[in-house]
């Protein structure tokens, strides 16, 4: 019996790391953002360093946080184009109910975020209950969106939130104490080597193929690096920002959401086949419902975030190509187009890839248009694996539906 | 989800049947899409122990009906009898918890999902709240070699099976959990000759422990390997209903063709 769970590559479900015959998985990305680095590290000999690292994290973790619901609803096979003008509106929201309706710092935020889940429950059920594609419903999103900024922000048009606000504070200044950074990276590892010693004496009782130990100390230890020296590095300088820690935290739980319960298992099943997903009893538009609340409640989460990080919200907030960044960073990550397959940590991939051009870029001193085009690229590359592998896959495939 | 039973009650029941209450019964189901009536007051009944088998020309409606037992087509009209209890199919999930188990013609599989994940799809076992990979891999090696399959790797999405392997793998997925009716549409139609002897002893097996079984097929072998019962579907309506030991090839042929035959009857209940 060949065939375990950690031959299945990661858009199938599998580990971050996982591979499967004819799939590039994760490779293609982490190869970009390499070659990224060291060629604009040839170039300014700032781009490494520790406080830039800083500053890119910080600027990836809003992003971030609203490419990761970009992924969730691009695995159910939809689109939302309305991400940025959601994280506006959030934005424009928390500034204005904060600083001039007065109300408690954190009924703003909770209200921003659940308005946010509002518009996707509206989204969810225009397009399962109507039909209507949410290409279309997403875009009239955006419309009204944007319209509803503007009327709250007002006449001036600029709300400033006070810088000694947490959200401000936890926004700019918050970082991890390093002990506190290593305790958290300790407490992964220990969770991930219990979880893959547990599972691996499972199925050892279940005579089923399962990874040598010293697999399972390999993989710990490409961990333990992959998480240890990014923490070390950036505790040279300011840390790892409170928002970066929130941006992985909830990566971390989609992931485990995705690949770990039914929920997970159906959004994929759904974003491969509805019609099989339907058959096989699965509650579809519960399915779509979830993912596109999921969708604008990061989204305004993040527009909530960026508010704290500028200290201010105005009508420019989630506006201009932010949408189109996020959805760039989903796919550029690794998360399919055609729905089906993707992974919660092409949110981090793929940010990561758009900041480092963006920083690097500004470092060189470039204009933004040379920005536009070289993103622009990586995302046609990004999207031209993405349908070969997935031919590659289908021409094995036999029958198809 | 709910039970409701928002298709056309009124209808009469139909021919009562002989010994035995059928586990699944159809009575007086009508169906159209658009102007293509795929189904004229047809009545079937499934009985424990019992292997029927719905052969038909293409287009002739068996899909539609085993898409109406699946619960993926609400009928028009007519109704649906299970354990003597009219209800309303209207979700594949409620199909499904009442047993009855279905092959899709097109197999209804996730091409991004791998084995296993096909195999429960929408039944998941779980451990604790979260998905039990070690279990429901264990369990899909077993169902899986009970077929014969041959298959690499249970972790492989279903894309890069051959079509025979795909379409053990649907079958597997509708013999997890028991099921009391075993609806299957087409199920040899991509298979070897190994595979195809083994899906047929499955199917006896099946009936042999008691339960129900639906054989939609084009394969004449096949159905005269298993089947109790012939129910001939033509253009829609029920044009015969033969018992399988008695009836002879040539009469099924004539009954699907609609060329008269000598010994053709018309009947909506069993013979036997
Ligand atoms: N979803 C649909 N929309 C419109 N017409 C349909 C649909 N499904 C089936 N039909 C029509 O209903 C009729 C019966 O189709 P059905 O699929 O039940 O036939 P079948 O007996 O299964 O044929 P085959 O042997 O080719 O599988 C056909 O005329 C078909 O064109
Ligand atoms: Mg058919």
């Amino acid at each position: 019996m060949s065939g375990t769970a950690l031959d299945l590559s990661w858009r199938h479900g599998g580990a971050p790391w996982g591979r499967w015959r004819g799939e590039p998985g994760p490779w293609p990305v982490i190869g970009a953002l390499v070659v990224l680095s060291l060629v604009f590290q040839a170039v300014n000999g700032n781009f490494l360093s520790a406080d830039n690292l800083v500053n890119l994290t910080l600027q990836s973790a809003s992003l971030g946080i609203i490419t990761l619901g970009v992924v969730l609803v691009l695995m159910v096979g939809q689109i939302d184009l309305s991400v940025g003008a959601v994280s506006g509106l959030a934005a424009a929201v928390v500034a204005v109910g904060f600083v001039q309706q007065g109300w408690p710092l954190w009924v703003a935020v909770l209200t921003a975020v659940l308005l946010g889940a509002g518009i996707g429950g509206v989204y969810g059920l225009l397009t399962t209950r109507l039909g209507l594609p949410s290409f279309v419903v997403t875009l009239a999103g955006l419309l009204v969106a944007v319209g509803l900024q503007v009327r709250v922000l007002g006449s001036t048009g600029s709300v400033n939130l006070p810088y000694e606000s947490w959200l401000v504070r936890f926004a700019q200044q918050t970082f991890l104490h390093p002990v506190a950074s290593y305790a958290v990276v300790a407490l992964v590892l220990a969770a991930y080597v219990g979880s893959r010693l547990l599972e691996r004496r499972r199925r050892v009782e279940a005579e089923l193929s399962a990874a040598s130990l010293p697999t399972v100390a390999g993989r710990a230890a490409v961990l333990a690096v992959v998480l240890l020296v990014p923490t070390w590095y950036l505790n040279t300088d300011r840390g790892v920002g409170a928002m970066v820690a929130l941006f992985v935290g909830l990566v971390v739980v989609a992931d485990l959401l995705l690949r770990r319960t039914a929920w997970g298992r159906s959004v994929r099943a759904v974003g491969s086949n509805v019609d099989s997903a339907r058959r096989a009893g699965i509650a579809v538009r519960r399915v779509y419902v979830t993912c596109f609340m999921a969708c604008t409640a990061l989204a305004a989460l993040g527009g909530v975030l960026s508010a704290g990080r500028l200290a201010a919200a105005n009508q420019g907030t989630g506006g201009s190509d932010l949408n189109l960044t996020a959805i760039a960073a989903a796919v550029i990550g690794g998360t399919s187009l055609f729905g089906g397959r993707g992974s919660a940590w092409s949110a981090v991939l793929g940010v990561l890839v758009i900041q480092a051009i963006s920083s690097g870029l500004t470092l060189l001193n470039v204009d933004s248009s040379v920005r536009y085009v070289v993103t622009g690229v990586v995302l046609a590359l990004a999207v031209t694996i993405d349908a070969v592998s997935r031919r590659r896959s289908e021409a094995g495939g036999g029958v198809r539906r | 989800m709910s039970a409701a039973t928002d298709h056309g009650a009124g209808h009469g029941s139909g021919p009562s049947t002989t010994a035995g209450t059928p586990v699944l019964s159809l009575r007086g189901v009508s169906h159209s899409f658009g102007a293509v009536r795929a189904l004229v007051d047809v009545d079937l009944d499934v009985h424990p122990r019992e292997v029927v088998a719905v052969v038909g020309d293409n287009g002739a409606g068996k899909s539609t009906l085993v898409g109406i037992m699946a619960g993926t087509i609400v009928p028009d009209a007519g109704e649906l009898v299970v354990d003597g209890q009219e209800l309303g199919l209207t979700s594949p999930g409620l199909a499904r918890q009442l047993g009855i188990a279905t092959v899709f013609q097109d197999l209804a599989l996730c091409d991004d999902l791998d084995v296993v994940e096909n195999l429960y799809l929408g039944q998941e076992l779980r451990r604790g709240g979260v998905l039990d990979e070690v279990a429901m891999e264990r369990e899909a090696w077993r169902v899986l070699s009970r077929l014969g399959a041959r298959v690499d790797s249970v972790r492989a999405p279903v894309a890069t099976l051959s079509g025979g392997q795909r379409q053990t793998v649907a079958i597997a997925r509708a013999l997890l959990g028991d099921p009391r009716v075993l609806v299957l549409d087409e199920p040899t139609a991509a298979l070897g000759v190994t595979q195809t002897a083994e899906v047929l002893t499955t199917i006896e097996r099946v009936r042999d422990s008691g339960h129900g079984v639906v054989l939609v097929s084009h394969n004449m072998a096949d159905v005269q390997a298993v089947a109790d019962r012939v129910v001939v579907l033509r253009r829609g309506r029920l044009n015969g209903d033969f018992d399988a030991e008695q009836a002879s090839y040539e009469d099924i042929i004539a009954a699907i063709t609609g060329v008269s035959a000598p010994r053709r009857r018309r009947t909506a209940g069993e013979d036997a």
